[in-house]
């Protein structure tokens, strides 16, 4: 028998699936696994190992054989813990039964709601630097990324007119996400207004990715969804990687009306039919006795923000006044380099890695983000490394 | 009593973690000037709101041939004193670590540390069972350590993190 000639693979790839750029912090993230002694500022998860009495409570459902599927919508006890905390934190009112969905996080939940209310060329505006994964969630489920640019001089945050500009008959979806990764930006209950109101009247459905908003530093955080009329045109999406340290468990969730949950849920039960048992009844735990923990997890990135924002201002480092999540993004024009450049020879020079802002958007050119989701004497080698390189540019 | 404000407070958290903390780190943490720092430690020292500073040591990485015990110690109350003579004169040993009134089916816990079961035994049977007021006394040994003042002596392994993550 001989074999013809076989087509190259990527002839069975989809259109849509290969115009997705590679991400750049992949790049990045194999350059810095090639190396030893990193001092790594570029870690976008809490450092912290989940609170013992979350770990213990996953290890006590497996040993009580909790090991099998749940409702596709999660445990309703989870649901009900999850509404209440959603009501009594974010003043926003859902039903535990018919408008909370348990997710595989919110990545998955964020890629459910797109997917969910998307048609092909709909335009989905959503403010940059940001999370690396929405545009192409827009783009794998046949939307249109539309990137609204936001400024260092605005605290990176989404200006009314800004949004109006990009704004289109076509206009769609907007995604929120503040507190933001990477810039660490917040909005007040004021900014937020005005942005509601521009969404009031354009039609626009809100999707606001919550996941940092118990990491604030300063103000109260709002969510857009509690603002008059807004519960009606969110998706709240929430979990718990960040604040209660749990990346590992894959957790999170969505809240919206009953139409929009039932029409995530139809793609939720065939792609992913439950999130896994253990992971509920550990978030379960998490929202019924965490609160001190993340109290106390929040005290330390507070304490090491201050750190690195006071020892970036005496390295002559701008950088904003960051409100919130557990990033500090940085301005490194003044020097010279570019935020790759910067980046890998900071790497290189001095075995600090942190991310170049481009790969959260081109907005973020010109800087760095700097995770402080870090154990503070590393945090302390870094300064002093980073301190070193600046020096000698 | 000491006057302690909130940024004390703040302060004395982050030195019960880690007393090796610079002043000019916890200036920055705290946005709080350098001489104000190194002043308030001093003051916190003076005041004796701070004790002392020591390592937390595992033993047995040490080489340290150590032997613990923890001892519940029954006592006369006096008038007029009640407990407080009596235990400080226990406390005094350098034999015992920490000694601690108690509520419960005995009056003292104390905690000692010899260099053999003898040593120990020596101090229970010759010194602590000896004194005026000391009614009885049971002694436990200690056999392993898990967990020393807040710190797990087996650590956590945390290396499998990635080194860069969005």
């Amino acid at each position: 028998m001989s074999l013809k000639k076989t087509a190259p693979m990527t002839d069975f790839v989809a259109n849509h699936v290969r115009s997705i750029p590679r991400s750049g912090i992949r790049d990045f993230f194999e350059i810095v696994q090639s190396m030893s002694d990193v001092v790594s500022l570029g870690i976008g998860e809490p450092d912290f190992v989940t609170p013992w009495h979350i770990r213990e409570a996953a290890i006590y459902a497996l040993e009580k054989g909790k090991t099998g599927y749940t409702s596709n919508l999660g445990m309703p006890r989870l649901r009900k813990s999850i509404a209440r905390y959603v009501q009594q934190n974010y003043k926003v009112e859902y039903d535990a039964l018919s408008e909370v969905l348990v997710a595989v996080g919110v990545s998955e939940a964020m890629d459910i709601a797109l997917r969910a209310v998307i048609n092909p060329g709909d335009e989905v505006l959503f403010h940059s630097p940001c999370y690396v994964s929405y545009s192409p969630s827009i783009l794998l489920a046949h939307g249109k990324p539309v990137e609204i640019p936001t400024l260092a001089e605005d605290q990176f945050k989404l200006r009314p007119e800004a949004l109006k500009q990009k704004i289109t008959p076509q206009s769609k979806v907007l995604i929120l996400n503040f507190p933001t990764n990477p810039t660490g930006a917040v909005m007040t209950r004021e900014e937020l207004t005005e942005i509601a109101e521009i969404c009031h009247q354009n039609d626009l459905l809100v999707i606001t990715d919550e996941i940092y908003s118990e990491l604030t530093y300063g103000g109260e955080h709002c969510s857009i969804a509690s603002l008059p009329g807004m519960r009606e045109r969110c998706i709240f999406l929430h979990g718990f990687s960040k604040a209660f340290a749990m990346t590992g468990f894959r957790i999170g969730y969505a809240c919206a009306p009953v139409a929009l949950i039932e029409a995530m849920m139809r793609i939720h039960q065939y792609a992913m039919l439950c999130a896994p048992i253990v992971s509920q009844e550990a978030a379960l735990e998490a929202l019924e006795n965490g609160h001190g923990d993340m109290e106390y997890m929040r005290e330390q990135y507070q304490l090491r923000r201050n750190f690195l924002l006071n020892s970036f201002k005496e390295m002559n480092i701008p950088c904003f006044n960051a409100q919130g999540a557990f990033y500090l993004f940085p301005k490194i024009t003044h020097t010279g380099l570019n935020s790759r450049e910067f980046a890998i020879r900071l790497l290189e020079e001095q075995k600090v890695a942190v991310v170049p802002g481009n790969a959260f958007g081109e907005s973020g050119e010109g800087h760095v983000r700097c995770s402080y989701a870090t154990a503070f004497d590393q945090l302390e080698i870094a300064v002093e490394r980073i301190g070193k390189f600046v020096r000698n540019l | 009593m000491a006057s302690v404000s909130g940024m004390d407070q703040q302060l004395l958290k982050l030195l019960e973690e880690n007393a090796l903390v610079s002043p000019e780190t916890l200036a920055k943490q705290l946005n709080l000037s350098v001489d104000e720092v190194k002043s308030r430690i001093k003051r916190l020292e003076d005041e004796k709101v701070i004790l002392a500073y020591k390592a937390i040591v595992d033993d047995d990485k040490a080489d340290f041939q150590k032997v613990k015990a923890v001892i519940e110690v029954r006592i006369t109350p006096e008038r007029g004193g009640g407990f407080n003579r009596l235990s400080d004169r226990i406390a005094r040993y350098p034999e015992v670590t920490s000694c601690f009134l108690m509520s419960g089916g005995y009056d003292l816990l104390v905690f000692v540390e010899g260099r053999t079961l003898k040593e120990v035994a020596m101090f229970v049977s010759e010194k602590l069972s000896t004194i005026q007021g000391v009614l009885s006394t049971a002694t436990h040994f200690m056999l392993k350590t898990y967990k020393e003042q807040g710190v797990m002596i087996e650590q956590e392994i945390t290396e499998e993190r990635l080194k860069v993550s969005p």
